[in-house]
C-alpha cells in the first residue's frame, strides 16, 4: 500500500448526522443503528412503513435510509408522499428487488440514491454521508479549495500551491467530484456512478488506476498527500488528516 | 370393437355423428322431394293426354252419336299399349271398353279420380288366389254423356310408380353407400388422430412423471399435430434448460460459495484461536471484509443474471449509441490495461444506435474487456485487446478480440455457463460469472454472444439486433 493509505478511524467527521432507518428486518436494523453510532451518527429505527412515515414526517432528520419493501407501506410511497409534502430530506433506498429498471423507478419516486442488498456497510455509510444535507458543499460552486489545491470549474483549471496542473477531462471530473465531497469517503462505485455514469460493480481495480493516475498528478512534487485511500472503503480528499480526534 | 367407445369420446366422433344425422335428414328429404316432383310431372303429363283424348271422344260423339263413340273407343282400345276406355250404362253396367273389371265405386263420381285405382284388362289372366285387381293402377277421368251413359278414359300409371320406386331405391342405395363410406373413413381417420393424441398424452404423462428428457413424438408429416408437438417440445427444451440452469446454479452456489465461506470462517477461527494481538485481528478482519466483498459481488452477479433471465422490460430500454458505450468502457479500462502492459484500443468508425440498456451493455462489455485484459496480460510480446463495432446484416457486432492464450474449441461453449472458470484460469481473480452475465445481457436484448478462437487469442462478439430505428 502506498503512503496515503489510511483507516477510516484516522479521520474525524465534520458533522454528526441524525439518520432515520426504516427497515423491517430487526437484525439488520439493529446492526445499522450500532454501525452508524460507531461512525458517530445517531440512527432511529422504524420497523414498518406507517411508523416510518410518521417519524419522517415529524422528526428532523438529515438523511433517510428506507427499505423498499416494508410491511403496511411501501418504501417508495413513503418517499413520494414526503416529497409531495415538501419534505426534501435526502433519502437512500435499500432494495433487495431485482428488476433492471428498479433504480430508475426508485429515483423517480424521489429517492436520492439507491443501494441493492446485499451491500457493504462502508458503501452505505459513504453514500449516506455524501447525501447529508448539512454537508454543505453540495451546492454548485465555481471554485473548490482543499488545502493548497484549487479547482476552477469555469476555466477548467487545477492548481496546487499556485502551480498549474494539466488534467485529462475525465481526471478533471474525478477530481471535481472528490473535491466537492472533500472530507468524505467516496467509494469506487460512487466514483463510477458519478464520474462515468455507470452503476455496475467494477470487478477489478479500474477505478483505483484512474485514482492513482490522478494522485500522481496532484501529489508528485508536493510534500503532503491530499488524496487518501481509505482501507476497506474508498477514497477521501482531505488536506490535513487530523489524527488527534477519535 | 373395443376401441369404439374410446373413439366415440373424441370431439371428432361427436361432430361426425352430428354431421351424419344431418346428412341422413337432408338425403331423405332430397330423395322424397326429387321422386315426388318427377312423379307429379309425369302424372300431369298423363292427365293432359287423357284430357285430349276426352276432347277427341266428345267430338266423335257430337258427330256420330253414341254408336260412333263406341266404335271409336273400340278402335282405340285395341291398339297396343292403349289407354283405358270404358262405357257403362247409367247403372254402371259395362257396355264396352278394354277394362274387364274395376275397383268398385270408381264409376260413382264424375270427374278426376284423384287416387290411383286397380283394374284388369280383358284377356288378362286372373292372378291365382289373390285379389283379381292387383298389379295395375291407373288414373282416369270419368264423365257422363248427355244420355246419362258413363264414360271413363284412363291411363295406367304403373310405369310412373315403378319409375318412382326405382329412383327412390337408387337414391337410398347411393346415399347409403355414401354414408357408410363416410362412416368408415371417419372411423379410420378418427382412430389415427386418436392414436396420435394417445401417444402425445402418454409421452406427456412420462414427462410429468419426471423423465424430463422425454419428448413428444413427431410423425414427420408436418401437419398440425407435428407443429403442436414441435412447439411443446421447444417449450420442454426451454423448461429443461431453465431447470438445468437452476440446478447448475444451486450446485455451483453450494460448491463455489462454500469454499470462500469456509475460508472466511477458518480465518476468523484461526484469529480467535491465536494470541489476542490487535495487529493479527486487524489483518484477519481486513481479509474477512475483502472476502465478503467478493461474496457480495458474486451474489449481485447471480441476482443480476436471474433478473435478466426473468425477461425484457421495455421501460428499461432506450435508444443507445454503442459507440458511446465503447468509448466509455475503453476509456475506463485503458489505464488498468496499461498498468499490466496490455494495449487496449477501439476501432469504431461511426455511431450505431440500437434499442437497449446502456448500463447493461456497458457492464457486459466491461466484463468481456476485463477478461481480455486479464487473460492476455503477459501472454505475448505485445498483448493487445481491441474493441470493434460494425453493422452487418441488420445486426450490430460489438467484438472484443485479444491475443492471449484463447480457449480450446471444446471449452468455448462452456465458458458462458455460470461459474465456469476453466482450470487454467483458476488462479485469476473473478467470480466466473462475467461471460454468463454478458450472455444474459445479450439474450435480454434479443441478441447473442459468439465466441470464436483466433490464432492466437479469442474473439468475443456481442451481436445486437438493430431494432426499429436501425
Amino acid at each position: 500500500m502506498n503512503s496515503a493509505t489510511a483507516d477510516i478511524a484516522d479521520f474525524g467527521y465534520k458533522t454528526s448526522m441524525k439518520i432515520l432507518v426504516i427497515e423491517d428486518d430487526r437484525e439488520a436494523a439493529d446492526y445499522l443503528k450500532k454501525a452508524f453510532a460507531e461512525a458517530g451518527h445517531t440512527a432511529h429505527i422504524a420497523a414498518d412503513g406507517d411508523s416510518g412515515f410518521a417519524l419522517a414526517d415529524a422528526g428532523d432528520y438529515d438523511v433517510y435510509v428506507i427499505d423498499r419493501m416494508l410491511p403496511r407501506r411501501d418504501g417508495l410511497s413513503i418517499i413520494s408522499e414526503l416529497r409531495a409534502r415538501g419534505n426534501e430530506t435526502p433519502a437512500l433506498i435499500l432494495s433487495a428487488l431485482g428488476e433492471v429498471d428498479d433504480r430508475v423507478t426508485g429515483l423517480r419516486a424521489g429517492g436520492d440514491d439507491y443501494l441493492t442488498k446485499p451491500y457493504a456497510f462502508s458503501e452505505l455509510l459513504a453514500r449516506v454521508e455524501v447525501l447529508n444535507r448539512r454537508s454543505g458543499s453540495k451546492d454548485v460552486e465555481t471554485m473548490y479549495r482543499v488545502g493548497d489545491l484549487e479547482l476552477d470549474r469555469l476555466s477548467h483549471s487545477v492548481r496546487r500551491a499556485g502551480r498549474e496542473i494539466t488534467l485529462q477531462p475525465r481526471e478533471f471530473r474525478l477530481l471535481e467530484y472528490l473535491m466537492r465531497h472533500a472530507g468524505q469517503v467516496v467509494t469506487r462505485t460512487m466514483l463510477l456512478e458519478n464520474v462515468w455514469d455507470y452503476h455496475f460493480d467494477p470487478q477489478t481495480n479500474v477505478i483505483d488506476v484512474h485514482v492513482s493516475r490522478l494522485r500522481g498528478k496532484i501529489e508528485k512534487g508536493f510534500d503532503k498527500p491530499v488524496l487518501h485511500t481509505i482501507r476497506g472503503a474508498g477514497y477521501m480528499l482531505r488536506a490535513d488528516p487530523d489524527r488527534t480526534q477519535p | 370393437m373395443p376401441a369404439l367407445p374410446a373413439v366415440m369420446k373424441t370431439t371428432a366422433a361427436r361432430l361426425s355423428a352430428l354431421y351424419l344425422v344431418l346428412f341422413i335428414i337432408c338425403a331423405t328429404f332430397l330423395v322424397f322431394y326429387m321422386t315426388s316432383l318427377s312423379v307429379r310431372m309425369l302424372l300431369d303429363q298423363t292427365r293432359d293426354t287423357i284430357q285430349e283424348e276426352v276432347l277427341d271422344l266428345g267430338r266423335a260423339y257430337q258427330r256420330g252419336g253414341l254408336s260412333r263413340l263406341v266404335r271409336v273407343i273400340e278402335l282405340r282400345a285395341r291398339q297396343p299399349g292403349a289407354n283405358l276406355y270404358l262405357i257403362a250404362d247409367p247403372n254402371g253396367r259395362v257396355l264396352s271398353g278394354n277394362v274387364e273389371s274395376l275397383q268398385p265405386s270408381v264409376l260413382d263420381n264424375v270427374g278426376w279420380i284423384e287416387r290411383p285405382f286397380a283394374y284388369r284388362r280383358y284377356g288378362e289372366a286372373e292372378s291365382s288366389g289373390g285379389s283379381p285387381l292387383t298389379g295395375h293402377s291407373a288414373t282416369a277421368l270419368v264423365f257422363r254423356l248427355p244420355n246419362q251413359m258413363i264414360v271413363l278414359v284412363g291411363r295406367d300409371i304403373g310405369e310412373v310408380e315403378r319409375f318412382r320406386d326405382v329412383v327412390r331405391r337408387a337414391l337410398v342405395v347411393a346415399f347409403g353407400i355414401m354414408g357408410l363410406g363416410a362412416l368408415l373413413i371417419w372411423y379410420f381417420v378418427g382412430r389415427r388422430a386418436l392414436k396420435r393424441i394417445d401417444k402425445v398424452s402418454e409421452a406427456s404423462r412420462r414427462i410429468m412423471g419426471g423423465d424430463l428428457t422425454g419428448r413428444l413424438p413427431m410423425s414427420g408429416a408436418g401437419d398440425e399435430f407435428d407443429r403442436l408437438s414441435e412447439n411443446l417440445n421447444k417449450m420442454l427444451d426451454r423448461i429443461t434448460a431453465l431447470n438445468e440452469g437452476l440446478r447448475h446454479v444451486s450446485d455451483n452456489i453450494a460448491h463455489d460459495l462454500k469454499t470462500p465461506l469456509t475460508r472466511l470462517r477458518n480465518r476468523a477461527e484461526a484469529a480467535l484461536a491465536g494470541k489476542p494481538r490487535t495487529a493479527e485481528y486487524r489483518a484477519a478482519l481486513e481479509r474477512t471484509i475483502a472476502e465478503s466483498d467478493q461474496l457480495i459481488r458474486t451474489f449481485n452477479a447471480i441476482l443480476m443474471i436471474s433478473r435478466l433471465e426473468a425477461g425484457y422490460s421495455a421501460e428499461a430500454t432506450t435508444r443507445v449509441d454503442l459507440k458511446a458505450i465503447v468509448d466509455d468502457v475503453v476509456e475506463l479500462y485503458e489505464p488498468a490495461a496499461e498498468e499490466v502492459g496490455v494495449k487496449l484500443e477501439a476501432h469504431v468508425e461511426k455511431a450505431v444506435e440500437i434499442d437497449g440498456n446502456r448500463e447493461l451493455i456497458g457492464q457486459a462489455l466491461s466484463n468481456i474487456v476485463d477478461n481480455g485484459i486479464k487473460y492476455s496480460a503477459g501472454m505475448s510480446e505485445t498483448p493487445l485487446v481491441s474493441v470493434s463495432l460494425k453493422v452487418e446484416g441488420g445486426e450490430a457486432w460489438l467484438t472484443v478480440t485479444d491475443n492471449g492464450p484463447g480457449i480450446p474449441p471444446e471449452e468455448q461453449g462452456r465458458v458462458t455457463e455460470r461459474f465456469v472458470r476453466l482450470e487454467t484460469s483458476r488462479t485469476q481473480p473473478g467470480s466466473g460469472l462475467g461471460l454468463s452475465l454478458a450472455k444474459a445481457v445479450l439474450s435480454y436484448h434479443g441478441g447473442r454472444l459468439e465466441i470464436a478462437g483466433r490464432k492466437p487469442g479469442l474473439s468475443v462478439a456481442m451481436i445486437f439486433p438493430m431494432g426499429k430505428g436501425g
